[in-house]
């Protein structure tokens, strides 16, 4: 529980929001004995990226009855967030907190979380264990490197050269598993396929990300990805500069009329429906939730005028493939110093691969 | 604004007992209440331009910011910094030199208590002890800091604003080159830091509440520097250095020495706020110290009129702001950016409502039937 003392004065102002509350009109007063679920993004909700596919799939939550929705956008990775989740749960009633961004996790949604055992809270990225954190805490996830591999596919059979372009934020393991599942898929289709890779280092850097993807167009490479938190500027520049592009987080179609092949999505709207779902039924919510193609987690965006005939058809395959447990990752793989990381076949969500810490041999970059 | 001043009667020239300090003391209240009653007209205004309600929107800045218990302690708790980093432009200001490096030396600061930290934590020094040097760490860090700036300008001729804001982005790698490299906590995997200090080693809330003691203590620093600016020799010297420097040299006064006071004071107060970032709120030093603290304490101190007793009601206002931009954006369905819109507004209505200072033989009979 918030440490709050009722002394004559905060009784006194306890009293006076009363009034306020009173005279605030019927549609503004406090939910109650409902599911409010209060979402917090670290950026614009219409950066046709991160922040957006969370934001499209709270709009088709808002839908199931009896779940409200209260989002706030540009909170940042600071002291802000817990503020901003505390009124969330003090003034909104919220029961249960999203927290979209990386950075939300480590103090401020563990400290919360030990404040307000009432309130459940939830995080995007696979980073809750249960041996070290509170457990109305937990993690959701989409494998989305799943629809990279299918990315991968699509563009190795989309590309003359055979030289992707990958523009990426962080050498975490989810963006490195992102940058070699493109590869492998790829390198499915066509053997010679490599990728060439630079990081901008910050999930947002929009001039960064243009002068990556103009210089991998200048390097060759006919395609371009991205793992960023808004692909817009990268998928913008390769249209411009008049080569193929696949996508990231969201859908980039729009944006590349010309070049687009097709792009990896997540699918949140699955784990909050689920959400919404289990506490409506008065459910415990999962601590962790994660998937990807064989349970309607992740998705391709429609392919565009980029993909070629039989992109689409190796593409299909492979989206098949992975719905039904083909793993991505089958070894004997070497990294791209030459070191063997990876011996047998890996399941796709195998937590060894959570770990990821290399780039694979045919992705031309470093993490350093 | 020019308006209502004008349409104030002239008549009714009531004298009052009060002392000579009263008179501009109350004009300041009473020009600064009417250009935040401006700032919400014209921002009413704007929301009703895009179909908004205004009186939905201060019912919820009310709530957000002051309503309940808990908006009300929301609202310290921003504040908190904010006293400090206001402080630490208003001080340089009654010298003349506009800095807005606090940013820089709260940075600084709060990286200097978290490094020093590390060894005395790790060699079980008691907690009080840890956190007086770590405090005395970031304000000397902060202070040294800014007083490069003063020193440049003093010596150099270097303008301060310039070399204030050039600091703050060093002072921002620096801290990014130690935290991501030789100091950086090996177990800080996903967001690189320092070495927590510790729960027991962390300053508490205020008992009762959940702000912390960084409130308290900015509140005792502005009373403090309000009677050293106002109520000494040295105040009166910075002052006086502040209205005309070469008349101040004149007089003997050691001009240098008084530039580089002050702007160490500056730098010290928002060293301390980067030390309570560290010992009271993230308990390490990372990228979520450079919270833009050091940017909103200029308009901190610019509507508090550079008066560090003001700039303590000012920043508590800001805090509820801030709570409320939340509130606002969820219940209303606004962009975050409206809050920053009604910052601005207030900004430079105030900046207009200058030019009714110095009519205060025609404002003051009418302030004060007020």
């Amino acid at each position: 529980m918030p440490k709050i003392e009722f002394s004559r004065r905060s009784l006194l102002k306890a009293g006076a929001a009363g009034l306020a509350a009173a005279t605030l009109p019927a549609g503004l007063a406090r939910a109650q004995g409902s599911v409010v679920i209060g979402s917090v993004y670290v950026g614009p909700r219409a950066d046709f990226g991160w922040n957006q596919a969370h934001a499209m799939a709270m709009d088709i939550i808002k839908g199931v009855p009896g779940v409200t929705v209260i989002e706030e956008e540009n909170v940042p990775e600071t002291d802000a967030v817990a503020q901003t989740m505390e009124s969330m749960i003090n003034l909104d009633g919220a029961n249960v907190i999203l927290g979209t961004s990386f950075g939300y996790f480590e103090p401020f949604m563990v400290d919360l979380a030990a404040r307000y055992p009432d309130v459940q809270f939830r995080h995007a990225a696979p980073l809750w264990s249960a041996d070290k954190h509170p457990a109305n805490l937990g993690s959701y996830f989409c494998y989305l490197n799943q629809a990279h591999y299918v990315n991968g596919v699509a563009a190795g059979l989309s590309s003359a050269s055979g030289k992707i372009g990958f523009v990426a934020a962080k050498p975490i393991p989810s963006v490195l598993s992102n940058i070699n599942s493109v590869l492998l898929g790829a390198r499915s289709v066509n053997p010679n396929a490599t990728v060439q890779l630079i990081f901008t280092g910050d999930w947002s850097m929009p001039v960064r990300e243009a002068e990556a993807a103009n210089a991998l167009v200048d390097a060759g490479c006919d395609v371009i990805t991205c793992h960023v938190d808004g692909p817009k500027v990268v998928i913008e520049t390769a249209e411009a500069r008049g080569v193929k592009s696949c996508g990231h987080n969201a859908s980039q179609a729009a944006l590349a009329p010309n070049g687009f092949i097709t792009g990896a999505e997540y699918k949140w709207e699955t784990i909050y429906r689920l959400y919404a779902d289990n506490f409506a039924k008065g459910e415990a919510l999962p601590n962790v939730v994660v998937g990807g193609y064989h349970n309607d987690m992740v998705q391709n965006t429609a392919f565009g005028a980029g993909a070629t005939p039989e992109a689409i058809a190796a593409a299909e395959a492979a989206i098949e493939g992975l719905k039904a447990g083909k793993p991505i990752y089958v070894g004997p793989l070497n990294d791209n110093a030459g070191n063997l990381v990876i011996e047998g076949e890996k399941d796709n969500y195998d937590p060894e691969l959570d770990g990821m810490n290399y780039l694979l041999d045919g992705v031309v970059g470093s993490i350093t | 604004m020019a308006e209502t001043a004008a349409a104030i009667p002239k008549s009714a020239p009531r004298a009052r007992a009060a002392g000579p300090r009263l008179g501009p003391a109350a004009e300041v209240v009473c020009i600064v209440a009417l250009a935040l009653i401006a700032s919400a007209i014209l921002f009413s205004l704007f929301l009703l331009v895009i179909g908004a309600s205004p009186i939905t929107f201060f019912q919820l800045v009310w709530l957000g910011g002051f309503g309940t218990a808990f908006s009300f302690q929301n609202t310290l708790q921003r504040a908190a910094p904010l006293i400090l980093t206001g402080l630490a432009f208003a001080i340089p200001a009654r010298i003349g030199l506009t800095m807005i490096g606090a940013e820089g030396a709260l940075v600084i600061g709060g990286f200097a208590s978290a490094a020093i930290a590390i060894p005395l934590v790790t060699s079980g020094a008691p907690p009080v002890l840890t956190l007086a040097i770590m405090a005395s760490a970031a304000m000397i860090a902060g202070g040294l800091w800014t007083a490069l700036a003063g020193w440049l300008r003093h010596a150099r001729g270097v303008n301060e604003t310039i070399s204030s804001l050039l600091l703050t982005y060093i002072a921002i790698a620096i801290m990014f080159f130690f935290v991501e490299g030789a100091l950086r906590d090996p177990g800080s995997a996903n967001r690189p830091s320092t070495l927590p200090i510790g729960r027991e080693t962390m300053i508490g809330d205020i008992p009762g509440t959940s702000v912390h003691w960084g409130l308290l203590v900015g509140i005792a620093l502005a009373g403090a520097l309000w009677v050293l600016m106002s109520r000494t020799t040295f105040g009166f010297a910075a002052r006086l250095t502040g209205g005309n420097p070469r008349a101040a040299l004149a007089q003997g006064l050691p001009v240098g020495t008084l530039i580089v006071a002050c702007a160490a004071i500056a730098g010290a107060c928002a060293g301390l706020a980067g030390f309570f970032e560290v010992a009271a709120v993230h308990g390490q030093a990372n990228a979520a110290l450079v919270a833009g603290y050091g940017f909103t304490g200029i308009l901190v101190a610019f509507l508090a009129r550079q008066n560090p007793l003001a700039v303590v009601p000012v920043a508590i206002l800001f805090g509820a702001l801030a709570a409320a931009g939340g509130l606002v954006q969820r219940r209303m369905d606004l962009p975050d950016a409206s809050v920053l819109v009604l910052q601005g507004i207030i900004f430079v209505v105030l900046l207009a409502s200058e030019t009714l200072y110095g009519r205060a033989k025609i404002f003051r009979p009418a302030e004060e039937g007020r």
